[in-house]
């Protein structure tokens, strides 16, 4: 190709699919399918940053002004804009587009999975199976039934969802779900997609530097790429990470094992009941970006059993999205809400309008006990890039988390000492 | 392995649950954006392969499929793809990205300063 770019004026590109790290279970992409996920990857990054400035342009000069004149009053809510702007031509083509990106996403990231199913799901089954069969550290149970709020549509559009099967014993839902997320992200989430994971090992290391968790409990670990950096960094804890769904358990279980994280034990469960557990059992209980794929009762219900289960002077953090507060503009809230309605995230709005800190102390935590903190992606910056916040942030997908954490009576424990 | 063969493509295609929503007044423009979208992609993953060829031919000469399958850029060769698909997309997104533009600056009709050039 022709050199069109001075070599010291460097453009904001997605780094190459060619730089994802490959696992024991990684699908194997073929040239081509690498080229569809750097177009994708690209393209996302154009949306977020030089396109969707207009949706904020079109609010101004016209949504806005039409509906200050038609109801004589502001918006009173994310809703009331959502409604607004879905009659104006540039954000119906632009959330149009985005649709297209994220459905082009699941389709890419299917055909090369099924592509290779039968040799990816044998190599799944060489990680999940010893000598004596299923390893004890892959807990399957079919009794757990798959909730309403995780069946009732497919989730960010993945087709089936984390427990759709394509034949028996397949590890599909998984491997789709993790080779993909460089796409939509821009490679923000780093080689192996586990940036969410290497900035809890960092954190947790600056936060309480020496301190060993015994036990940790993963929830909603979906492909366990948040939980692996921290299994690997304490390598004499033990972890439990839960999901409802098999099939992105094994997929969870192999990638782990794989990785040499065998000190993680993946088990079908509903953090909704976690009665198998003592009380007090857990040294750390975590969530990254789980809590909007939940719903309305089941959210209070899992902080709860979490609180339930942790130890005195032990940790709860939740990554998500930062909540709806009042402080938020109301535009904001309205784009950043695009994925509850456009993407399959139908408890996503409701999730973030709620105070998680008051959810927090309806579990039993005291007020005091709380923190708020940012969490970015912590990825090789030599390669991926950091991502973006603020104007050119993709409003959902940012790796940049708003972590809601406590440490379980840490006051009280401290006095007990002093 | 399954005893039908498994139509891993079909598969691939398959619709997610939860009813789609609608964008364009005309359900047709919606089908008619998947397509125009999908080629833009594939059109897209053409140029990239076009570039590995040019670059392994630029190297060695003589190539085989093996070794497009098996290319992996550099950091250098990554990053001019990057800046040819970057370049790719603003080609093709033209029309939405000029809508940015409209929204910043509104314009008169030009049939308004066809009528203001006659009097001046």
């Amino acid at each position: 190709m022709s050199k069109t770019v001075p070599n010291d004026q460097k453009l904001d590109v997605a780094p190459p699919y060619n730089a994802v790290a490959r696992h024991g279970v990684s699908p194997q992409p073929s040239h081509d399918e690498i080229a569809r996920f750097d177009f994708l990857a690209n393209f996302n990054k154009f949306m977020a940053s030089t396109l969707s400035p207009g949706n904020k342009l079109a609010y101004d000069k016209r949504v806005l002004p039409a509906f200050l004149k038609e109801h004589g009053r502001e918006p009173q809510d994310r809703f009331e804009i959502r409604h607004a702007m879905n009659k104006d031509p540039f954000h119906k083509f632009w959330s149009a587009l985005k649709r297209n990106s994220m459905e082009m996403r699941q389709q890419n990231g299917r055909a090369i999975v099924l592509r290779q199913i039968d040799e990816l799901n044998a190599k799944a089954r060489q990680y999940n199976e010893g000598a004596q069969g299923v390893k004890s550290t892959l807990e399957l149970n079919p009794a757990i039934a798959v909730p309403r709020y995780q069946s009732a549509v497919d989730i960010h559009c993945m087709p089936g969802s984390y427990h759709g099967e394509e034949l028996p014993g397949d590890v599909s839902a998984g491997a789709n779900y993790d080779c993909g997320i460089f796409a939509t992200t821009g490679g923000g989430l780093g080689a192996l997609t586990d940036g969410g994971g290497q900035a809890l090992v960092d954190w947790i290391k600056k936060e309480r530097p020496g301190w060993e968790p015994r036990r940790v409990l993963d929830i909603g670990t979906t492909v366990g790429h948040n939980i692996v950096p921290l299994a690997l960094a304490f390598p004499d804890c033990e972890f439990i990470a839960i999901d409802t769904a098999a099939p992105i358990l094994r997929y969870a279980h192999a990638r782990a094992q794989s990785l040499g994280a065998t000190n993680i034990k993946f088990i079908q469960a509903n953090a909704e009941d976690l009665s198998r557990w003592d009380d007090g059992t857990f040294d750390w209980v975590q969530t990254t970006m789980f809590l909007h794929e939940t719903s309305g009762k089941a959210l209070p219900k899992i902080i709860a059993e979490g609180y339930r289960v942790l130890a005195d002077n032990g940790l709860m953090l939740h990554l998500e999205q930062p909540e709806y507060s009042d402080a938020m503009p109301l535009f904001e809230q309205f784009l950043r809400d695009w994925d509850a309605f456009n993407n399959n995230e139908p408890f996503w709005s409701s999730m973030h309008a709620l105070d998680m800190k008051d959810e927090m102390v309806k579990a039993g935590f005291d007020r005091d006990e709380l923190f708020e903190t940012g969490v970015r992606a912590v990825v090789d910056r030599e390669i991926f890039p950091e991502a973006p916040t603020g104007e050119d942030e993709d409003h959902g997908r940012a790796a940049f988390w708003h972590a809601y954490g406590a440490w379980k009576n840490a006051d009280q424990m401290q006095e007990a000492a002093e | 392995m399954t005893d039908t063969p498994f139509d891993w493509m079909a598969a691939a295609n398959k619709k997610a649950k939860g009813k789609r929503p609608e964008y364009f007044d005309d359900p047709e423009d919606e089908r008619m954006l998947s397509i125009l979208m999908a080629v833009v992609g594939e059109v897209s993953v053409l140029r990239e392969r076009m570039d590995t060829v040019e670059r392994l031919l630029d190297a060695k000469g003589t190539i085989s499929r093996d070794d497009i399958e098996s290319y992996t850029p550099d950091k250098e060769a990554a990053y001019e793809r990057g800046a040819m698909i970057r370049e790719y997309i603003y080609r093709v997104m033209r029309g939405p990205h000029q809508m940015v533009e409209e929204l910043q600056r509104a314009e008169p009709p030009v049939e308004e300063v066809s009528k203001e050039l006659k009097e001046i």
